[in-house]
């Protein structure tokens, strides 16, 4: 399948009088990793919240080349977009597994089981705790978990909210990493970063927002070596 | 002032037990309904009294006044929902709304019209009286809390305080002035020992007991009630994973409902119950429910357990002042809880 699974056209958002997004436009290809990278306030979260239907916005989100204006977001994540929050929105009181099980409730009629141990597999971790409530985790285990919890939804596309924040860097290599490993069998994933440099290594295209407006836009190791991008965003 | 005869004792505990299992059920209903949807359910008194006046009414071989009630509610939710469908443009649907309700509303008047005069055995006018007043739950939610379910918890609080006083007035419109009393399901006595225990009080406790631990089950097993319980836990975290806030809201005002449903007929034969009634007794569930924080519920059970004991000494030994000890109980509760509980700004979504 070949295509733009997301397309993103003129995005407006509005929280009150403030524009948060004026007009963005972007789209993600399937099968690729698209990153959005920028500043903090430059409405990356907003965007995403945006086209997950979170946050009410105006302009054109197609997926599949179905526009979603009408979807509300429950409708959307049964259709296979999933998102990762960069607050990660876990079920603190509740136990791992119980986290993961939830996570396959858009589609509960079909068996899920595999797709429990697929998530084991990818984050041993996550099966060692799995009688652990959620919130007694680590930041790592916690992020590892959000993204287990969107798998588990059998995503067509992950969107996912700045997974480094508040990890150390080792941790951050081995969750991009893991974003890399999903892309490779097949996932199709729009990131959001603000570690630049991260996410545009395992990133085929980006995009870069500034004060909620796209700035600039291109291959990813294009934009890697773009000198302006490197002055601002990859510290020189 | 009487003084304690500790021949007295065992059948005043069993008596405060009896009540306060009956609390100890709306004290969960209470928990629960705030913790998926923020909503203080005051009126959730207002089901118990619906639960004994719709039974003693089929006793009566009376059509009950809860299917008027219940027909006006189907109607309105029936339109605001088609309203809602043809504005959306989906015009087939909303036209299905307002036909199925219709067929629905007339299959109801025509099914209790025939049942009500033939005094079915006690069990099954249970299950009608049930049939009758837990939909009258999700209804409720459709028609006044689901347009509101971004709203603060405060001008939540103002719709169920003004609900609460629209549904006593529809209780006396419906039912009348006149308080009933149901029959026990059980009577005779039971000898413990020492101790004379009323069949009826122990079934009240059994099946207190019993729908908890049926609760218990439901929330720690089943995925439904897992998402009832996530939804509780995290709002934006449960939509991310395709929880519908709505169907949520839906089915814990459905369990409400049947829970004061199941109150009122067990409770009936012990008070005698008038459209007005339903406000205190929905109150002392609320102090349980407010012993456990509006959030734990083996705590919320245990202090409503604890308000059906105080309730039966005071009214033993100082009977006039029954109520006011009962309800002076929630300021050392609320002072205590003051004193644990760290402030948490109300910052949802």
């Amino acid at each position: 399948m070949s295509g733009n699974l997301l397309e993103v056209s003129d995005l407006h958002t509005r929280y009150g009088r403030v524009e948060a997004l004026s007009g963005v436009s972007l789209s993600v290809p399937q099968g690729h990793i698209v990153s959005v990278i920028g500043a903090n306030g430059a409405g990356k979260t907003t965007l995403m919240n945006s086209v997950m239907g979170l946050l009410p916005s105006q302009g054109t989100v197609l997926y599949g080349g179905e526009p979603m204006h009408n979807v509300p977001l429950e409708a959307r994540v049964a259709r296979g977009m999933c998102l990762v929050p960069e607050r990660r929105d876990l079920f603190a009181s509740m136990s791992v597994q119980d986290n993961l099980t939830l996570g396959a409730y858009s589609r509960r009629r079909e068996s899920w089981k595999a797709d429990l141990d697929d998530v084991y597999r990818r984050f041993p971790r996550l099966l060692e705790r799995r009688t652990q409530l959620a919130g007694t985790l680590s930041g790592g285990e916690q992020q590892m978990l959000a993204i287990g919890r969107a798998l588990m939804g059998k995503p067509k596309l992950l969107l996912l909210d700045e997974p480094s924040l508040g990890l150390a860097p080792l941790i951050v290599r081995d969750i991009l990493l893991m974003v890399k490993h999903l892309r490779d069998d097949g996932l199709t994933v729009l990131l959001v970063e603000q570690n630049a440099r991260a996410s545009l290594a395992i990133s085929d295209e980006a995009y870069v927002l500034e004060t909620g407006a796209v700035k600039m836009s291109g291959p990813a190791a294009e934009l890697i070596r773009n000198p302006e991008l490197t002055a601002s965003y990859l510290g020189g | 002032m009487q003084i304690f005869d500790p021949s007295i004792f065992p059948v005043l505990f069993a008596d405060g037990l009896t009540n306060g299992a009956v609390y100890a059920l709306l004290a969960l209903a209470l928990v629960l309904v705030f913790s998926v949807t923020r909503v203080i359910f005051i009126p959730i008194g207002e089901f118990v009294v619906f639960g004994t006046l719709t039974l003693a009414a089929l006793q009566s071989g009376k059509v009950p006044g809860t299917l008027g009630l219940l027909l006006v509610l189907l109607g309105v939710a029936a339109i605001m929902q088609a309203f809602g469908q043809f504005r959306a443009g989906q015009s087939s649907r909303g036209l299905t709304t307002l036909v199925g309700g219709a067929v629905i509303g007339a299959v109801l008047w025509f099914a209790i019209g025939a049942l009500a005069p033939m005094k079915l055995p006690l069990l099954l006018q249970s299950l009608i009286t049930l049939l009758l007043v837990a939909p009258l739950g999700p209804l409720i939610y459709r028609v006044v809390y689901q347009p509101l379910q971004n709203a603060t918890v405060l001008v939540l609080l103002i719709a169920s305080v003004a609900l609460h006083m629209v549904l006593s007035g529809l209780a006396l419109v419906f039912f009348g002035p006149e308080g009933s009393r149901t029959p026990p399901f059980l009577s005779g006595d039971l000898k413990l020992g020492q101790v004379t225990v009323s069949q009826q009080s122990l079934l009240v406790i059994l099946a207190s007991a019993m729908l908890m631990m049926g609760l218990f089950f439901f929330f720690e097993r089943t995925m439904i009630g897992k998402a009832l319980r996530a939804t509780a836990v995290n709002r934006v975290g449960a939509r991310l994973v395709g929880i519908s806030p709505t169907a949520s809201g839906t089915l814990t005002f459905l369990l409400a409902a049947l829970i004061g449903g199941v109150s009122g007929m067990l409770i009936g034969p012990s008070v005698a119950m008038g459209y007005d009634s339903g406000f205190l007794i929905g109150l002392k569930g609320f102090i349980g429910a407010i012993i456990g924080g509006l959030v734990s519920f083996p705590l919320a059970a245990g202090g409503a357990v604890l308000v059906g004991l105080i309730e039966s000494f005071a009214s033993f030994s100082l009977s006039a002042w029954k109520e006011v000890i009962v309800f002076t109980l929630i300021l050392p509760v609320l002072l205590w809880r003051s004193l644990i509980t760290k402030h948490i700004p109300e910052d949802e979504e």
